[in-house]
C-alpha cells in the first residue's frame, strides 16, 4: 500500500500515453462485453433448452409443415408423456423493425410442456377462454408498454390482414436467459381463419420421461414417420437450438477470431507502453536499486503500473459495455436474451488483468535485471 | 585514522582489502584497481581525488555495494559486502549507505518530501512516523519550507540538498559522495560543502567523497589520489611528483 502513491505518480509522468493505453484496453474490453453478449444471446436457446424435451420437424426443411394427426401419434409412443405443437406466424406489429416472435400454440398442452414461464392461472384461464387471447413476454410487454386487457392488431405476413388479439396474460421466466419475447396464441384462431395450410403444425415438441431416453425416442418418431408424405427429423432441443444459431455462422468461432486478435493487438499496445516506460527510467530505476530497493521490489513497481493500467482500462470497458447491456436489446427483438453476466463481466476483468501480467512482465523483468552501475551511467 | 598500507588495524569502519577490478572492453582488459586497501575509521571525512578513469566512482560504487569486485574484500563495520548475495546487499545499501549524486537523481514525479521519504518506504516506519523523519532531514539541509516542491520548482544546490536529506534520512553508516559539487555554481558547492562538513562536525557522519574539485577537498579530513590503480596520500603524491 505505501508503494501506491509512487506507483499512481509514475503513471501520470505520461498523461498522454497512460490515457491512451487505458482508452485502447477500454475500447477492447468494451468490444469484448457486446461480442460475448451477442454470442449469449445467440446460445441463449440452446444453454436454457429443456434436456427432456425433443424438437420434431419436417425433415425437408423447419418452414414446411407436419399434419395436426402427428399429435396424437406423438403422444401414444413410449418413454413420451406429452407432445404440444406450435407454428411460426411472423406478423409485423405497427412497422418491421418491430420485430417478436409470435407462435399459434396448442393451449392444451403448450403451458405445462414448457412450464419454465410462470404465468398465473387466473390470467392462463382467461387466455384459454378468448379465442382470440394472447400471451405475451414480459420483455415484449415492457418494450411496447402492453398490458393485460389490450387489444393489439398485428399485420400478418405469411396470412394476410389484420389480426387482432386480446392481451390475456403476461410469461415471466423462472431463470435467467429464459426467453421473455415471445407471443403466443390460439392455434384454432389461426385454424379458423387463414385460406391454406389448414390442418397442419409447424413443429412438435415432446416431452419425454427421461432425458436418457432422448436418442432412442427421436430414432423411434423418424422410423415411425419414414416413407411418409411428412417424414421428421427429431433432435433434442438443445440440438435444435444449437442448430438454428449456426445457420447464422459459427458464432463462437469469429468471436474467439476476433477475440483473440483484440487480445493480441492488446499485449502489443500495452506491452509497449510498459517498455518504453521502462526505457525513459533506467536511470531512475538505478536510482531506486541504489537506496536499496531490492530486484524484485523493483519488479513489483513496473508490474503493478501495467497491472493498474490494465485493469482501469478493463474496467472502464466492461463496465461501459454492461451499461450498454442494460439498456436492453438493441437490434429491436433479434436477440431478446441480451445481457452480460457477472461471469462475463468476471471474465473480462480477468483477460485485463492477464494482460497487464503479460504485458508488463518483460519490461518489469528488464527492470528487475538493470545493472547499478549501467543504469547510473545512463544518468 | 586513515590509512592505505593495509595492515591491521582496529576500529576501522571500512576495511578494504587487496582490491581488483578487472574491466574488458572489446578484447581489451582494464585493470581499474590493483590490490587496493584502505581502512577508514567512523566519523572521517575522506576525499578521494585523481584524474578522469583513474577508477575514483569505481571505487566509490565497491564501496557503496553498487558494483562486485573482480577480486578482494569490502568489510563495513564488520561486515563482508563482498560476499553478500544481491538481495542482502540491497537490504544492507538501505541500512548503511547514503548516497550524493553529482546529478543529484532526484525522482521528478516526486515532491522533495517524497523524493526524501523514499529510503523509508523499504523501513517497517509507520507513516507519521516517516513524516517526522522526512521533516527532521529537509528541516536539517534548510529545506523544510520546499517540502512540496517538484525538482523542476528547485535550484541546483536546493536539489542537492534534497538530495544529501534522502541520503541521510535513514541516519546511515556512512555518505558516499560522487562529486555532490560538480554541478553548482561555487557559492552553492560551499554551501553543500559546509553542510557536509556539518554533517561530519555535528554529526559524527563518516563521509568518503569523489572529487576533482581542490577546494572541495580541502575539506576532507584525508584526501587520497587514485593513482594507476592505487591509492596514494596526498603528501606522498606531492613528493614522488
Amino acid at each position: 500500500m505505501k508503494y501506491l502513491p509512487f506507483i499512481f505518480r509514475n503513471l501520470f509522468r505520461k498523461k498522454t500515453r497512460t490515457i491512451l493505453t487505458i482508452g485502447s484496453i477500454a475500447v477492447a474490453l468494451f468490444l469484448f462485453g457486446l461480442l460475448v453478449t451477442i454470442e449469449t444471446a445467440l446460445n441463449a436457446g440452446v444453454d436454457v433448452a429443456g434436456v427432456d424435451r425433443l424438437i420434431v420437424r419436417n425433415k425437408i426443411s423447419l418452414i414446411m409443415p407436419l399434419p395436426l394427426s402427428y399429435q396424437e401419434r406423438l403422444s401414444q409412443m413410449d418413454h413420451v408423456s406429452e407432445a404440444t405443437f406450435a407454428t411460426w406466424f411472423g406478423a409485423i406489429y405497427q412497422e418491421p423493425r418491430n420485430f417478436f416472435p409470435q407462435f399459434a400454440v396448442d393451449t392444451e398442452t403448450y403451458r405445462s410442456v414448457y412450464a419454465e414461464f410462470q404465468i398465473s392461472d387466473d390470467e392462463w384461464q382467461g387466455f384459454v377462454a378468448d379465442q382470440e387471447g394472447a400471451v405475451v413476454g414480459r420483455v415484449t410487454a415492457d418494450r411496447f408498454g402492453w398490458g393485460v386487457g389490450d387489444r393489439i392488431p398485428l399485420q400478418g405476413t405469411i396470412w394476410s390482414g389484420t389480426w387482432e388479439f386480446n392481451i390475456r396474460a403476461i410469461y415471466d421466466g423462472s431463470r435467467a436467459g429464459d426467453d421473455e419475447s415471445q407471443f403466443w396464441f390460439h392455434w384454432k384462431y389461426l385454424e379458423e381463419r387463414r385460406p391454406f395450410g389448414k390442418g397442419t403444425v409447424g413443429w412438435y415438441t415432446v416431452k419425454i420421461d427421461d432425458p436418457d431416453h432422448a436418442v432412442a425416442v427421436s430414432r423411434a418418431v423418424d422410423e415411425r414417420f419414414a416413407n411418409s408424405a411428412y417424414e421428421t427429423s427429431t433432435e433434442t432441443e438443445q440440438a435444435f437450438a444449437a442448430g438454428f444459431a449456426k445457420q447464422i455462422g459459427n458464432i463462437r468461432m469469429l468471436i474467439l477470431s476476433i477475440g483473440a486478435v483484440v487480445l493480441f493487438t492488446l499485449l502489443l499496445v500495452t506491452g509497449n507502453a510498459m517498455a518504453m516506460a521502462v526505457r525513459e527510467r533506467v536511470p531512475e530505476l538505478g536510482v531506486l536499486k541504489t537506496l536499496g530497493f531490492g530486484d524484485r521490489t523493483v519488479l513489483f513497481l513496473v508490474l503493478a503500473e501495467s497491472l493498474v493500467i490494465a485493469l482501469v482500462g478493463g474496467t472502464v470497458g466492461v463496465g461501459l459495455a454492461k451499461l450498454f447491456t442494460m439498456g436492453g436489446d438493441p437490434t429491436g427483438g433479434m436477440l431478446p436474451v441480451f445481457h452480460l453476466s457477472t461471469g462475463d463481466v468476471a471474465f473480462g476483468i480477468a483477460i485485463a488483468l492477464f494482460v497487464g501480467i503479460a504485458a508488463g512482465s518483460i519490461p518489469a523483468l528488464m527492470a528487475m535485471n538493470l545493472r547499478i552501475v549501467d543504469a547510473l551511467r545512463r544518468v | 585514522m586513515v590509512s592505505i598500507d593495509g595492515k591491521q588495524h582496529s576500529g576501522s569502519l571500512i576495511r578494504v582489502r587487496n582490491l581488483n577490478k578487472i574491466y574488458h572492453r572489446g578484447g581489451e582488459t582494464i585493470e581499474v584497481l590493483q590490490g587496493l586497501n584502505l581502512d577508514v575509521e567512523r566519523g572521517e571525512f575522506v576525499a578521494f581525488m585523481g584524474p578522469s578513469g583513474s577508477g575514483k566512482t569505481t571505487l566509490l560504487n565497491l564501496l557503496g555495494g553498487l558494483d562486485i569486485p573482480t577480486s578482494g574484500t569490502v568489510s563495513v563495520d564488520g561486515d563482508e559486502i563482498t560476499s553478500m548475495s544481491g538481495r542482502n546487499l540491497a537490504a544492507w545499501r538501505a541500512r548503511h549507505v547514503g548516497f550524493i549524486f553529482q546529478m543529484y537523481n532526484l525522482i521528478p514525479v516526486l515532491t522533495a518530501f517524497g523524493n526524501v521519504e523514499l529510503p523509508l518506504l523499504l523501513t517497517k516506519l509507520s507513516k507519521a512516523q516517516r513524516r517526522q523523519h522526512v521533516e527532521t532531514a529537509l528541516a536539517l539541509v534548510g529545506l523544510g519550507d520546499r517540502m512540496k516542491h517538484y525538482p523542476r520548482q528547485l535550484s541546483g544546490g536546493q536539489e542537492q540538498r534534497v538530495a544529501i536529506a534522502r541520503a541521510i534520512v535513514t541516519d546511515p553508516t556512512f555518505l558516499l559522495c560522487d562529486e555532490p559539487t560538480g554541478d553548482l555554481d561555487r557559492k552553492a558547492a560551499e554551501e553543500i560543502l559546509d553542510l557536509l562538513t556539518q554533517l561530519e562536525s555535528d554529526h559524527g557522519k563518516t563521509i568518503l567523497m569523489v572529487t576533482h574539485d581542490p577546494l572541495a577537498a580541502e575539506r576532507a579530513d584525508m584526501v587520497l589520489h587514485l593513482d594507476k590503480g592505487v591509492l596514494v596520500e596526498a603528501a606522498d603524491e606531492a613528493a614522488a611528483s
